[in-house]
């Protein structure tokens, strides 16, 4: 009986999250804070124009996330750089016009814009006083440092075919491989100011390099190719949302140079929402209150719908998965190894490998979540079932139960105690996991934490964190009651015992 | 009636039980002893249906295991495990009423037994809704023997049921015990490796030794005309107490 009340529990929780995903108009942003700027300016330009409602997936980590996510509809439209989208999607360096991007792009049923109006190109780096100290002007000069220089640049530059090794041919450099490390852009900004490297990647209208006192070497000859900053988005939501689009055309050559960098500085150096920003771009000053809270509980839903599926998915599977274990011995091993074995997958690469498979957004990080949780669950399950004493089994089968009685009225229940303890655990855990989910489009709590980790700024990163930590206690107190309703009462009170 | 014939059971090649044979008049109350080893426990198994062997018979009123389905025959033996066997998680009415729940009886039929049963036993109204863990050895035995009674089977099957008993405990639960059986009225098979219970709880006495019944009598017929010399050895053993000069 206490099973079917399992069961109904646990629907019951997740039926009111069933809920979310009425039409919406869903914007994206990299990671970065020029992304996150530009996505707030398309938002809240949409906003303004339109009454249906704007989603915003900010954060969204690099350009193949982004295109997989427009593709596949989880967003209408983001920000992006000419360059990235000739070498990255179109991957065809070589198209360097606007218009033959444009023309590429068609194919790929996506819709650019005319530049936004600043070039964001990539460009190299030193501190002021270091180039003072050895005269350095432009990339060429770097020849005679090649081989000690310490250098940071970020993934991406160093796999681009338009970054790190096109540039080493043009300028036939040969940096000393072990003083060239790969890093998270915002992290070498901070490396570079502590003087840990010499040189960084750094994009030509980041804020950072005014605040730390950064030369630009001079790409004297011509290498980086153009970077004009336009919008993207999906053919549908263009032909769908016509007034929208149109609306955010009126952005197109606004925003300058020396425009961009002071935004960027904004959210960099005062540490200014992105919000604010925007809104003081685009002319209009927005009360701010209301939607925090109303984005507080849409992360809230979101977290719970991630962790509360995930979880469901990872019983359905694990319970019968630990039954197993227990029933085929070698499968048995097998199972147990295999779900130790994706606990070991870091976060990041098992989010990786999933995309190609299940896209962007919701769908992946809760095929993530699920294998996640499943190792505490299927281990559980296992040790609960092998740790009954075999005489009950063996007693109620002379009382002539039947195998699936025997093992929903005396192995599941005799089970419950540990099994949900590893449900608890599995719980507990991926709230955690699921701030990741972030990376994949999926919202959640994590939305801020990776915007504040993009911005190294705690208050932001709190405002995710600190929500999250909450649920992961209230969890914990929900399970206390989950025990007390689940678990029968003769083996809830059975510690007291002698 | 219970009826054991030619029994032969192997283990890995080895064999376990080698013909055995035992008959339980209707009514009657036999024990089965033996040490450890002797097989006393497969040969439970087999009599409860839970294991295959390789030959022979075991009927109920004449009516062979095989020709039951496996909780047919399960209602037809009311088997009393080592030191009552109760499921942990259940209190001791749900301990009773599972099986006639699961048989699909309705909850009148059920209480109606439960109180008949209750009253034989000699447990308390209240002491039927604890768990397991509240009650006393003693009581949890009661509560068990109602459990095995429930189905009205012929046959009742008890394993070890004093082993894990106090000896004061002991003492007087097998005069009830004793009571119970007559009041039941059921063709008994009474499990254990101690002799005295044996006695004390049985008419006729069955020793299994090595997989094989090496004598089937009244303890006096044992005593004094043992069908084997280990028949003496064994009936000694137990009897031999330490010597109180000899005592430290």
């Amino acid at each position: 009986m206490s099973w079917r009340r399992a069961v109904g529990v646990v629907l019951a929780c997740l039926f009111p999250l069933v809920t979310i995903g009425a039409e919406r108009i869903v914007v994206g942003a990299k990671i970065f804070t020029e992304g996150y700027i530009l996505g707030e300016i398309a938002a809240q330009t949409i906003e303004s124009h339109s009454r249906i409602p704007v989603d915003r997936k900010l954060g969204m980590g690099s350009t193949g996330i982004l295109f997989e996510s427009l593709k596949s509809g989880a967003i209408d439209v983001y920000a992006d750089y000419t360059g990235t989208l000739a070498e990255a999607i179109i991957k065809n360096p070589n198209l360097r016009s606007l218009d033959e991007i444009a023309q590429a792009l068609a194919s790929l049923d996506l819709v650019i814009s005319r530049p936004l109006g600043f070039n964001n190109t990539y460009a190299l780096a030193v501190k002021e006083t270091f180039a003072a100290q050895y005269n350095l002007h432009t990339i060429g000069d770097l020849l005679s440092l090649q081989s000690t220089i310490r250098a940071a640049f970020s993934y991406e530059f160093m796999d681009r075919q338009d970054g790190y090794r096109g540039m080493l041919d043009r300028y036939q450099l040969s940096f000393n491989p072990r003083m060239v490390k790969r890093m998270e852009h915002s992290l070498s900004y901070q490396a570079i100011g502590d003087d840990a490297v010499d040189l960084i990647d750094v994009y030509s209208t980041d804020a950072k390099i005014k605040k730390l006192g950064l030369r630009v070497l001079r790409d004297d000859l011509a290498y980086f190719p153009s970077y004009q900053a336009v919008w993207v988005a999906r053919k549908a939501f263009v032909e769908k949302y016509p007034n929208e689009w149109r609306a955010l055309l009126t952005i197109d050559g606004t925003i300058t140079e020396a425009a961009m960098l002071e935004m960027n500085a904004q959210a960099d150096i005062q540490k200014i929402g992105f919000e604010q920003i925007a809104s003081r771009f685009l002319g209009a000053e927005r009360a701010l209150t209301d939607t925090q809270w109303s984005r507080f509980t849409h992360r809230t839903a979101e977290h719970l719908w991630l962790v509360g599926v995930s979880l469901l998915f990872s019983i359905l599977i694990g319970v019968p998965l630990g039954i197993a274990a227990v029933r085929f011995h070698a499968a048995g091993q097998a199972i147990l190894l295999l779900s130790a074995v994706i606990q070991t997958v870091p976060s990041l690469a098992l989010l990786c490998f999933l995309i190609p498979l299940f896209g962007v957004g919701t769908a992946p990080a809760l095929v993530a979540l699920c294998l996640y949780s499943l190792l505490p669950v299927v281990l559980n399950t296992f040790t609960g079932i092998n740790s009954i004493d075999a005489r009950h089994l063996e007693n109620a089968r002379a009382f002539g139960l039947s195998k699936p009685q025997i093992l929903f009225r005396i192995v599941l229940p005799l089970a419950s105690p540990t099994l949900l303890a590893g449900v608890k655990t599995a719980t507990i855990v991926s709230i955690g996991t699921a701030t990741l989910a972030a990376l994949v489009g999926a919202g959640g709590y994590g939305a801020p934490i990776v915007s504040g980790l993009a911005l190294n700024d705690v208050p932001t990163i709190l405002t995710g964190a600190i929500p999250a930590a909450a649920m992961a206690l209230l969890a914990h107190g929900v399970f206390e009651v989950f025990e007390f309703l689940l678990v029968p009462a003769g083996l809830r009170k059975r510690r007291f015992s002698t | 009636m219970l009826k054991l014939e030619h029994i032969y059971k192997t283990y890995h090649g080895k064999s376990v039980l080698t013909d055995v044979n035992l008959e339980v008049a209707a009514g009657a109350t036999r024990a089965l002893i033996g040490a450890s080893g002797s097989g006393k426990t497969t040969l439970l198994r087999v009599t409860l249906g839970l294991i295959p062997f390789e030959k022979g018979y075991v009927k109920i009123n004449d009516q062979a295991l095989l020709s039951f389905r496996h909780f047919e025959w399960a209602d037809r033996i009311g088997y009393v495990p080592q030191d009552g066997g109760l499921f942990p998680h259940m209190s001791a009415r749900q301990n009773i009423s599972l099986v006639p729940k699961l048989r699909g009886w309705s909850q009148a039929r059920i209480d109606a037994r439960m109180e008949e049963l209750r009253t034989l036993v000699g447990l308390e109204v209240a002491e039927l809704l604890r768990f397991p863990y509240e009650l006393s050895g003693g009581q949890r035995q009661r509560a068990s023997i109602m459990r095995a009674a429930m189905m009205d089977p012929p046959v009742m099957l008890l394993d070890e049921p004093m082993a894990a008993l106090d000896p004061l405990i002991r003492r007087s639960l097998q005069q009830e015990l004793k009571a119970i059986f007559q009041r039941l009225g059921k063709t008994v098979l009474l499990v254990t490796h101690d002799l005295g219970e044996a006695v004390f709880l049985a008419e006729q006495i069955s020793l299994l030794h090595e997989g094989r019944v090496l004598q089937t009598g009244t303890y006096r017929e044992l005593l004094a005309r043992p069908a084997d010399p280990f028949v003496t050895l064994f009936i000694n053993a137990q009897r031999s107490l330490p010597d109180a000069a000899a005592a430290p």
